[in-house]
């Protein structure tokens, strides 16, 4: 398995797609940066946190968070939507499995190597924008919230992880690339992307009045999922994912809450990420060993 | 012929969807030898080939190589054997080397090792210049060659081919199977699936021949030539300056000699085994100019007209 792992690898790291999508998100993290350059001034600085601030602070142009919102899924997407098929298309799947290998460490070579690119990919944009940042704005991230920082990074590998998963099922799914490229888009535009989510703004509202079910079915999209996780993850001001009532915030003070009570937050939020993308990942696992290989 | 089996198949049967594809087929294939496995397209061949390195599960019955049981060891069964499949694709981005490489490293082999072995099958298939350029810039003959090389990287005590030599020019044809011919002698016993009759017939000892899943004969490809020929007899052809009927009544008093037929200067005799010694000697005893004589010869598409026609 290590040897695919390695292959995989060395794919990514030379294709052109990966550079592509790499370039992408570093225009992304310059914009945003320069975005938080012209917020960060007027931002709240009461809770102390102004680190942080450098990644949610946008003002006309929206802040990093939201672009890696966007652009976390595409990648994933990206990484996997061809893993499978491809191997079948190009005839390479039957030479690689009469190989002394069990099967499925092909599809766990695969995945474990997305994730690993993934990582090294977000990784290296936030340590950017934080060198960056940190020259900006000349203040230094207290432990806090570097910590807080690591959860996000946590929290993006696992978001692009679960898309990446959905992308390797329909390319199991599927032999042909184009619609396994194209059945993930489809989900993502229609429940996981920001700027313009029929799922939020026109399905969820038209079914539901009560304010409970109306979360409880936003909740469904991964995307919401994740921006309640970061929200909460880097604004220690943020109180509660539900909708908070008068009597709630009544006598409430605006001190920046511990890093264990936002964790405690978004426990449920990460741990739902997760979720799906082991289930992504177990049902393309079991379809993919059931698989004949026969290519006629 | 005593000689160690290396494959043995027990009523192994494939069904998809209801469907038999492979029924109830028993093989045996000696170590050392280069196998022909015969049919039409659709007859099981491919199907075969993968329940036999546990690629798909038999329905029932099972195979055994080397000793291995195909389904429940398939891990030692592919370690011994290479496989050479039918629409055989490389990473085309990579080159020759590196998709040897990767193969090399699936199977446990050290750097060393593994560069040794590379540029050895590189040689052997001719692709040594070729060795860092991007397979995509391949031709589709260079690519099958470059096949072989993959089946061979991983020294195998089986290799099992499928249609070798399709889409290769008639030199390249002759370069493969020359390099198939040879393995035997390096070790490595050959199963080879192909449609063309001329090429099995050149390189292979024993054949079998499935239509419909099913085996329809199997075994040394000189028996079942004078099978479909003779029905199992030698037919010897012998030129002489003249014929004389005391000389055809020699010679049909030989014993083992079953029939005698003289068509102008031509003796046709049909026998139970290769008696060119004795008619020679009968032949220039009676005072007859042997001009030339040998065994008839047949071609596979005399055994395979002759099965198909039956079945």
């Amino acid at each position: 398995m290590i040897t695919i792992i390695r292959k995989e690898l060395a794919d990514y790291f030379t294709s052109i797609r990966c550079l592509i999508l790499f370039i992408l998100v570093l225009l992304a993290s310059a914009v945003a940066l320069y975005a938080a350059q012209q917020g960060i001034r007027g931002a709240s600085t009461e809770s102390g946190f102004i680190f942080t601030g450098l990644f949610t602070t946008g003002t006309n142009i929206p802040s990093l968070v939201t672009f890696i919102g966007i652009f976390v899924p595409v990648i994933g997407i990206a990484l996997g939507f061809d893993a499978i098929n491809r191997e079948y298309s190009s005839g390479t799947m039957s030479r690689i499995l009469s190989q002394p290998i069990y099967r499925d460490s092909v599809i766990n070579g695969k995945f474990l190597a997305g994730m690993i690119t993934l990582a090294i990919m977000m990784m290296t944009t936030l340590l950017l924008v934080s060198g960056f940042g940190l020259r900006m704005i000349g203040v230094a991230p207290g432990a806090e919230e570097i910590i807080r920082l690591f959860f996000y990074f946590v929290s993006i590998v696992v978001f692009g992880a679960f898309w990446m998963g959905l992308a390797i099922l329909f390319s199991v799914l599927f032999r042909s690339l184009a619609i396994s490229l194209l059945c993930p888009l489809a989900i993502w535009i229609l429940l996981g992307n920001p700027v313009f989510n029929p799922y939020v703004s026109f399905i969820v509202p038209a079914i539901t009045n009560s304010i409970g079910t109306y979360l409880m079915l936003l909740r469904i999209s991964p995307y919401w999922l994740f921006a309640e996780a970061t929200t909460a993850l880097l604004d220690p001001l943020f109180r509660g994912l539900g909708i908070l009532t008068l009597s709630d915030t009544t006598g409430m003070l605006l001190r920046p809450l511990s890093l264990e009570q936002s964790l405690l937050l978004v426990w449920p939020q990460l741990t739902a990420l997760i979720c799906l993308m082991i289930i992504c990942f177990a049902v393309s696992y079991v379809v993919f060993m059931r698989q004949e290989i026969r290519s006629t | 012929m005593g000689k160690n089996i290396v494959l043995e198949t027990q009523d192994l049967t494939k069904k998809y969807d209801g469907t038999t594809v492979v029924d109830r087929l028993n093989l045996r294939i000696a170590e050392n030898e280069v196998f022909g496995l015969l049919g039409p397209n659709g007859a099981g061949k491919t199907t075969t080939i993968l329940m036999l390195l546990g690629l798909t599960e038999p329905a029932s019955g099972s195979a055994r190589v080397f000793g291995f049981d195909s389904t429940r060891e398939p891990l030692q069964v592919k370690r011994l054997t290479g496989y050479l499949p039918e629409r055989l694709g490389f990473y085309e981005n990579l080159t020759a080397r590196q998709n040897l490489r990767f193969i090399a490293w699936l199977n446990n082999m050290s750097d060393e090792e593994a560069e040794g072995q590379i540029d050895h099958v590189l040689k052997a298939v001719g692709l040594v210049e070729k060795a860092d350029t991007a397979v995509r810039k391949f031709s589709r003959g260079m690519k099958q060659r470059l096949g072989i090389a993959d089946v061979l990287v991983k020294k195998p005590r089986l290799a099992i081919l499928d249609e070798p030599t399709a889409g290769l020019d008639p030199k390249g044809i002759n370069q493969i199977l020359d390099l198939i011919a040879g393995l035997p002698k390096m070790g490595t016993t050959v199963v080879m699936c192909s449609h063309r009759l001329y090429e099995v017939q050149r390189i292979c000892h024993s054949i079998a021949i499935l239509a419909n899943g099913k085996l329809v004969v199997e075994g040394a490809l000189d028996v079942l030539g004078r099978e479909a020929l003779a029905g199992g007899r030698y037919r010897i052809e012998v030129e002489t300056d003249r014929v004389s009927p005391q000389l055809v009544g020699i010679i049909g008093k030989i014993s083992g000699v079953r029939n005698v037929e003289a068509t102008g200067n031509f003796l046709h005799i049909t026998t139970d085994s290769d008696l060119r010694a004795a008619v020679s000697k009968a032949v220039v005893n009676s005072g007859v100019a042997l001009i030339q004589m040998k065994v008839q010869e047949f071609s596979l598409d005399d055994i395979y007209k002759k099965y198909f026609q039956e079945g």
